[in-house]
């Protein structure tokens, strides 16, 4: 091989001005992984303050440390996590393209979002936001704390997730390798390219939000402030008309990186093919119908509350498709269960209890009992973590040898996903019943007879924790000690795995034809 | 021959070009659901109080908003001119076309700080700074809060536009377009035509309520 690997081409400081995708991709992936533990560390504190009825941190402290936890964890770790991360670094190459369309925005994008990051992360410093991630009105209108720095960082990261959407999207159409056809991609493009067209369609809607809370506050403007004669439920509609489709930009390419890694280790062609590519396409689609679930006790007429009720029930559809698919994927395959497997597994296992408890909330008289109680902190931790962070990690392992060259351990992998997944079900199995006895969310004091099962939740988050420092250990560890990777450990048929491990600057040195699907398992290779 | 080289992740020159069109128009996109935000705001408000809105739109200049429609819709002509003279390799003809748009942005520009200057005075503000006592209704600073949210976006967006149309200008001048490479040319275009095109709703929605 003449050419260097991406990782070595030019000195450290390229890495800076760089316009290739990989390396983008890279930077992301460490960015967000730092942002994954500064948003754990608070997961911790709420954790350790619910150790005990009693307080241990002050109200306002507490308030601070779940908003903190929140806007983290959703803006910096899991919106841009897969897209940004594996996306940039994956959907080029799988498509046979050499980059995304346009590079150098996709750089731009990259210091935008760090930009953004830095202007929320220095509310940190400036006294912190008490307001939750969801910036309710009238009350983040008026409290002191630094709602603006944050507001406008949320703006500026969703300019990056809208450029990164757009340059995938205008990928996906315009670069695609010869005979790589729209049936042909694999699936984790199609669900990639299925949030790129949320990113593109919902995050305007927040930034209009964003800016427009932030002149309630500059210039008094009094759209969002009953006292100026605004309307507080409004903010609502706007905020959840990005926020709801915005848990499908977290879900979709999840669930894409399972479609690939399920019938990686089933080694078999995947069940459905056309089923979940457009099911990731019909999940788009309808994620634009079903804000208004947010809102069932805020006011809305009983007609709106009625259709978004039957709308939401409409998600479980295509999602259902995509499970159905995958099991019936993993029927007579020859399944391997290595950690990228594993993970794939919790996520089947664990997404399927966190989408049939969104059907409880979506149902409208349990939804009055159950609405900000811990039920729902339960529910959306089993999607978000149970799905997003689960498909994540399982990406995270089936993709690590061919970012970096390197094998992670795969003993030290298995152990880290038993704390992983034992230690999530522990933390938040307990708080569906919690919820359910209806002990509220985002209090930092509780009632005596809820003790116990606070208790095994913040145990749990222990285990979660030390599952997270066992693989960053053997994560670092791996890339400078890892066995090295051959160019196709897992015996994969997609074009990522025809490149060497760690792939050079240009991805292919010819222009690869592509003849067939992404998953023709027929003839197996030992 | 074109000084233009294609990026090495293109395979030619009309993979590159369609690129940036497809890119360009999903930008247009994202920004009309920017503005569909305040739209929003705009129809769900217009419909609760109808006859304070016609009130208070009788405080806006409506000669000077014609004025403004009449010089952006001109400088969109301009602009679709001086797209097609650098498609046929008349960069001269280009760059005058090129600057009497960006003049008719500056009109547009001054025009609307003579409004603004007009209103501040008067007292005709947004929200809490609103100090105007010739118009009775209560909710009155929420069509001026409305009036400033959506003209000042839009001015932002003439201003980013009047800046690219500056550096199209400066890159004609250096002679980096022909009938084969005018790409920035044409999408600065279509974003100004859309920066009109929003204006052209503006225009009747604020001033011209019957």
């Amino acid at each position: 091989m003449s050419h260097a690997n991406y990782l070595e081409e030019g000195g450290f400081w390229s890495w800076f001005t760089t316009r290739d995708h990989k390396r983008i991709g890279v930077m992301y992936l460490l960015t967000n992984l730092i942002f994954l533990a500064i948003g754990g560390i608070f997961a911790i504190l709420i954790r350790v303050e619910l150790f005990s009825p009693g307080p241990l941190f002050s109200a306002d402290v507490y308030n601070k440390f779940f908003t903190f936890h929140g806007a983290i964890m959703i803006f910096m770790f899991i919106i841009p996590v897969i897209p940004a991360a594996l996306g940039n670094f994956f959907l080029p190459i799988l498509i046979g393209a050499k980059d995304v369309a346009f590079p150098r925005l996709n750089l731009a994008s990259y210091y935008i979002f760090v930009g953004g990051a830095l202007l929320a992360a220095l509310a940190l410093v400036t006294g912190g936001v008490d307001t939750g991630w969801t910036f309710y009105t009238p009350y983040s209108i008026r409290t002191q704390t630094s709602v603006i720095l944050v507001t406008l960082g949320v703006f500026v990261m969703g300019f990056s997730s809208i450029l990164t959407g757009l340059n995938f999207m205008v990928t996906v159409h315009k670069l695609r390798a010869p005979g790589m056809t729209f049936h042909r991609m694999p699936l984790f493009v199609w669900a990639i390219y299925a949030t790129a067209i949320i990113q593109v369609l919902a995050t305007p809607v927040i930034g209009i939000t964003t800016l427009l809370l932030v002149m309630e506050r500059v210039l008094g403007i009094g759209f969002f402030d009953p006292q100026l004669g605004g309307d507080p439920i409004l903010f609502q509609h706007f905020f959840w008309f990005y926020s709801h489709p915005a848990v499908y930009i977290m879900i979709l390419p999840a669930m894409g990186i399972i479609s690939e890694v399920i019938t990686v280790f089933s080694r078999k062609h995947i069940f459905g093919y056309k089923a979940i590519a457009y099911s990731s396409l019909a999940i788009a689609f309808i994620s634009f119908l079903v804000w208004g679930h947010h809102m069932f006790v805020s006011g809305e007429s009983q007609w709106a509350n009625f259709l978004f009720s039957l709308l939401t029930m409409l998600v479980a559809i295509p999602t259902a498709i995509k499970i159905f698919n995958w099991t019936a994927t993993m029927y007579k395959g020859s399944i391997h269960l290595q950690t990228p497997m594993l993970y794939a597994l919790s996520f089947i296992f664990l997404f399927t209890i966190g989408g049939l408890t969104g059907l409880f909330l979506a149902a409208l008289s349990v939804d009055v009992h159950l609405h900000d109680t811990y039920f729902v902190v339960a529910h959306f931790h089993y999607v978000m973590m149970g799905g997003t962070v689960m498909g994540f990690l399982a990406g995270l392992h089936y993709w690590w040898p061919k970012m970096f060259g390197r094998m992670y351990p795969e003993i030290l992998g298995k152990i880290s996903w038993f704390f992983i997944f034992v230690g999530f079900n522990v933390t938040f199995l307990p708080q569906f019943y919690l919820g359910k006895l209806g002990m509220p969310r985002r209090y930092h004091e509780y009632a005596q007879n809820f003790t116990f099962l606070n208790q095994v939740s913040t145990v749990g988050s222990w285990l979660i924790n030390v599952g997270f420092l066992l693989m960053f250990a053997y994560l670092i560890y791996s890339l400078f000690k890892g066995k090295k990777a051959e160019n196709n450990p897992w015996g994969a048929k997609t074009l990522e795995w025809q490149l060497p491990s760690p792939p050079t600057m240009h991805n292919f040195d010819e222009t690869p034809q592509v003849i067939e699907g992404p998953y023709q398992y027929g003839v197996l290779k030992s | 021959m074109t000084k233009h080289t294609i990026p090495s992740h293109f395979d030619d020159a009309k993979q590159a070009y369609e690129a940036s069109k497809l890119g360009v128009w999903l930008f247009l996109v994202t920004e009309i659901l920017l503005f569909g935000g305040l739209f929003v705001i705009y129809i769900m408000n217009r419909g609760l109080y109808p006859e304070m809105f016609h009130e208070a739109s009788l405080h806006l200049n409506k000669v000077m908003g014609a004025m403004n429609t009449v010089v952006l819709i001109c400088s969109s002509f301009t602009m679709a001119m001086a797209v097609s003279r650098a498609k046929h390799n008349d960069s001269q003809r280009a760059l005058k076309l090129l600057l009497i748009t960006f003049i008719c942005g500056l009109i547009f520009m001054t025009i609307k700080y003579m409004e603004y200057s007009h209103k501040i005075h008067e007292g005709l503000l947004p929200g809490i700074h609103f100090s105007f006592d010739e118009i009775s209704h209560p909710k009155a600073p929420l069509f001026f809060s409305l009036y400033f949210m959506m003209t000042g976006l839009h001015g932002l967006h003439v201003l980013v536009g009047m800046g690219l149309i500056f550096w199209v200008m400066v890159r004609t001048r250096r002679g980096d377009f022909d009938e084969s490479y005018h790409t920035p040319v044409e999408m600065t275009g279509i974003y100004w035509h859309l920066v009109d095109l929003i204006w052209i709703y503006l225009f009747p929605l604020l001033y011209l309520i019957g």
